[in-house]
């Protein structure tokens, strides 16, 4: 006979996020996800100039504004034929940069560590340790990620004006055009950036982390505070706790004239990377309480059932590809990638131990893409080319934010956007059952987390759903 | 002081912003501030239970609640439910929850244009028919009634922006703290006067091509945006050119427009973000406080007065003339 408890509010990830557990056992046996909180971008954006998409779009969420701006422009350049300018997209992808590397150290300092202090794990020997980098809002490792994050965001103030929510990506290029001296002081940023994760996050340098080839070479990992997460997950197994669905997507990360920084594709199981057919997307409604048939996000709709009927639970869709459930995400990208680091983890069955290392990878590999597209950078080329929006046209802008997979399309009819249709990564791993009772990937990875007596709000639960990294504000949007 | 922070129908950002505080970093002035968290949802360790139980003591006066903070716009849809938002765990609407604990608190904050006026949450056809805590729009009356005071006696406190500067967040509250806030501090739209008292035009970069109405025909080329790029820095409350943003940053900085997101339905200007409305060729919206007549002689004269210099400069995506250098006189 099974219990049922209901977790909420669920903090530390990014916006709302309520979770059903059917408890047996000491452990899960079902879990429900639930997205409480419907806006309706989709339809705001209905009837009005495509170019509105820029403004509005990033507020979707205050975590992800870089990646939503980039989509909508990607979207509209898409629709018009437009070729952003070299080093106007260079300039771009390196703004995206900045923002996924700062909500990675977000992520690992501010929402996933804390859960390491709390009392119940008092016992082990790394509490104290845990207790003294990581309490929330007071630990020594938080207050100095929460530093470095901010200076690093100096160099989105300097190129995009202010984080969130800026306009300066735009289809043919960005705004402000960098100059040397502009340069010289975004390198300099880094740089401090550099010495950050050498000295603080990875002890080490940075390339010998990005270097590490499998899992046992991983656990070998002492230094820094990636060495105190790794040394709390072989003493937790957080190896064998919250595995995937096993089939990673990534859309490709920082396109630009030099080719994508992180590849595109998919790759189920054990097989070979393989190409990515958007043309398989599609969203269930079934367990959503949205209205319409599944549908392709080029002809989907939304439509909110205000009577919140069963069999829906949540305000999300259920994206499905080629009718599967995807993992995506930092650790998805690194797979579909193919780091070797990644590809080992995943042979393993992906996991907690898993997710959070692939940022970790990810973060030390993106300080390179971002030293690396500065360096490219020429200020006295164009950062702007032209565009001219089509009175009738359609385009996707499908990227890579922080949490995964993005995708935004966009059809244009009478000058006015007639379907704006978005899949945010968390849609993906946060979705509900789909038709065939199949449940999201997180709810997946939450069947078998055990339960200790007396927990009304599993600490177990709360690694599982935390190592994913949620957008609940992107979800449903 | 204790704060409360919830968030309702937003996007996260303005937390995300305030998180960017400087000299010193957010915890560390939390803490010399003397603000203590009771709890905030990206912050705070605990979830579930023990906010849960947190809430209630607040609702049933056993918890003194000095500061309550409000991230995001109040949603009354479907039908007046709230039910597009229910705070999770609880069963209950975020409508429900505001209208609650908002009596509860000695201040209640609004952080956010969409917390103050409703914000882009409330844009196009406003699906979720959102609102602010206290504002519908620039029109009183939100989620809480048009004359609600908290116990301080203060109606609630619009720290507008989408998103809020950090520093504007923590100045509030440092004020609070300090009980120095009081009813002749807030702007007509509830707004802190420290910041709602400057333009976006005070310290923009592009004054000098304002001065002579030396215009940025399209985004990337630096001069004014004014003219026909839709800036409304003239118009808009906020000090973003005096202290600026992330470092060195600022929207106009950036080359591209001020919306005025300080402002009540800056999500819906009635014309493009980046187009200015005009009316026989001329603009529409004239710098505040500006007699129409002034304004229209003055810009026809400087126009006419446009130095090379900043006429070739104001077209283009850097400084292609440099200032004439005056030799000093020996």
């Amino acid at each position: 006979m099974s219990t049922r408890l209901l977790v909420g509010p669920f903090n530390r990830v990014e916006g709302d996020l309520e979770i059903s557990l059917d408890i047996d056992a000491g452990q899960v046996v079902a879990a429900r996800v639930n997205s409480p909180l419907y806006r309706g971008f989709e339809r705001m954006l209905l009837g009005k100039r495509p170019e509105d998409a820029l403004t509005i779009t990033p507020r979707i969420c205050g975590i992800c504004s870089i990646s939503q701006s980039a989509a909508a422009a990607m979207a509209l350049a898409a629709a018009a034929g437009t070729i952003p300018t070299p080093d106007g997209a260079r300039t771009a992808a390196l703004l995206h940069a900045v923002e996924n590397v700062s909500d990675h150290l977000t992520h690992f300092n501010l929402f996933f560590m804390p859960d390491f202090t709390r009392p119940l794990y008092a016992d082990r020997p790394w509490y104290e340790t845990a207790v003294d980098r990581f309490s929330a809002g007071q630990g020594s490792a938080a207050r100095r990620a929460v530093e470095a994050r901010a200076a690093l965001l100096h160099i989105v103030g300097l190129l995009g004006g202010k984080w969130p929510h800026t306009l300066a990506i735009q289809p043919a290029g960005v705004t402000r055009a960098p100059s040397l001296r502009d340069k010289v002081r975004m390198g300099a940023t880094l740089q401090v950036f550099r010495r950050y994760l050498e000295d603080t996050l990875f002890g080490a340098p940075l390339e010998n982390f990005a270097a590490l080839s499998d899992a046992q070479a991983l656990m070998g990992w002492t230094t820094g505070d990636a060495g105190l997460f790794l040394r709390i997950a072989a003493d937790l197994d957080l190896a064998d706790l919250g595995p995937g669905p096993g089939r990673y997507m990534s859309f490709g990360a920082y396109p630009g004239p030099d080719g994508s920084a992180f590849a595109r594709g998919i790759r189920m199981a054990d097989g070979p990377v393989a190409p990515l057919d958007p043309a398989t997307i599609a969203e269930d409604l079934s367990h959503a309480w949205m209205l319409g048939d599944t549908a392709h996000p080029e002809t989907g709709q939304t439509r909110p059932d205000e009577a919140m009927a069963d069999p829906g639970y949540t305000w999300c869709k259920a994206p499905r590809l080629g009718g599967q459930t995807m993992e995506t995400g930092a650790f998805a990208r690194q797979v579909v990638d193919g780091h070797p680091l990644a590809l080992d983890l995943a042979g393993q069955g992906g996991s907690v131990l898993a997710r959070v290392a692939g940022r970790l990878l990810e973060l030390a590999r993106t300080q390179v893409v971002m030293e690396t597209l500065l360096a490219a950078i020429r200020p006295e080329e164009r950062f702007m080319g032209s565009h001219d929006t089509p009175s009738k046209g359609q385009g996707a802008g499908m990227l890579e934010a922080a949490r995964g997979a993005l995708g935004h399309w966009l059809r244009i009819e009478d000058g006015r956007i007639a379907q704006y249709q978005i899949i945010a990564p968390t849609t993906w791993n946060f979705s509900p059952r789909d038709a065939l009772g199949v449940p999201g990937p997180v709810e997946a990875a939450l069947q078998g987390a055990p339960v200790r007596a007396g927990e009304d709000t599993p600490v177990s639960v709360q690694h599982i759903v935390r190592s994913f990294d949620p957008c609940m504000v992107c979800t449903v949007h | 002081m204790n704060v409360l922070w919830l968030q309702s129908a937003g996007c996260g950002g303005c937390t995300m912003s305030l998180l960017c505080a400087e000299d010193p970093g957010l915890f560390d002035l939390f803490e010399n501030a003397g603000l203590k968290l009771l709890w905030h949802p990206s912050i705070s360790l605990d979830t579930g239970t023990p906010v849960r139980d947190l809430l209630a003591a607040i609702e049933a006066g056993d918890q003194a609640l000095d500061i309550l903070c409000i991230e995001g716009s109040i949603v009354l849809g479907p039908n007046g439910t709230g039910l597009f938002h229910r705070l999770s765990g609880t069963g209950r609407s975020m409508l429900d929850w505001v209208r609650s604990l908002a009596p509860r608190a000695r201040h209640v904050v609004a952080v956010g244009t969409c917390a103050a006026y409703g914000g882009v949450t409330s844009a196009g056809e406003n699906p979720a028919d959102a609102v602010g805590v206290q504002y519908d729009g620039a029109r009183k009356g939100g989620a809480l009634e048009a004359g609600f005071t908290s116990a301080s006696g203060l109606p609630v406190i619009n720290v507008a922006g989408c998103p809020t500067h950090p520093d504007w967040v923590t100045e509030t509250l440092m004020l609070l703290a300090a009980d120095a806030l009081g009813a002749d501090s807030l702007d007509g739209f509830g707004r802190p006067r420290f910041y709602a008292d400057h333009l976006v035009h005070h310290g923009c970069p592009k004054n000098e091509f304002y001065e002579y109405k030396a215009s940025a025909e399209h985004l990337s080329e630096i001069g004014c945006m004014m003219e026909h790029l839709g800036c409304v820095g003239t118009q808009a409350v906020g000090d973003c050119n005096v202290r600026s943003w992330n470092g060195q940053g600022s929207c106009t900085r950036a080359g591209y427009p001020c919306i005025n997101c300080t402002a009540p339905e800056f999500e819906e200007p009635g014309h493009g973000f980046t187009e200015t409305p005009k009316f026989a060729g001329i603009p529409v919206g004239l710098p505040t406080d500006m007699p129409k007549a002034w304004f229209m002689a003055l810009a026809s004269l400087s126009k006419a007065a446009t130095p090379d210099r900043i006429g070739r400069n104001a077209t283009a995506d850097r400084t292609l003339v440099p200032p004439t250098l005056r030799k000093p006189r020996s």
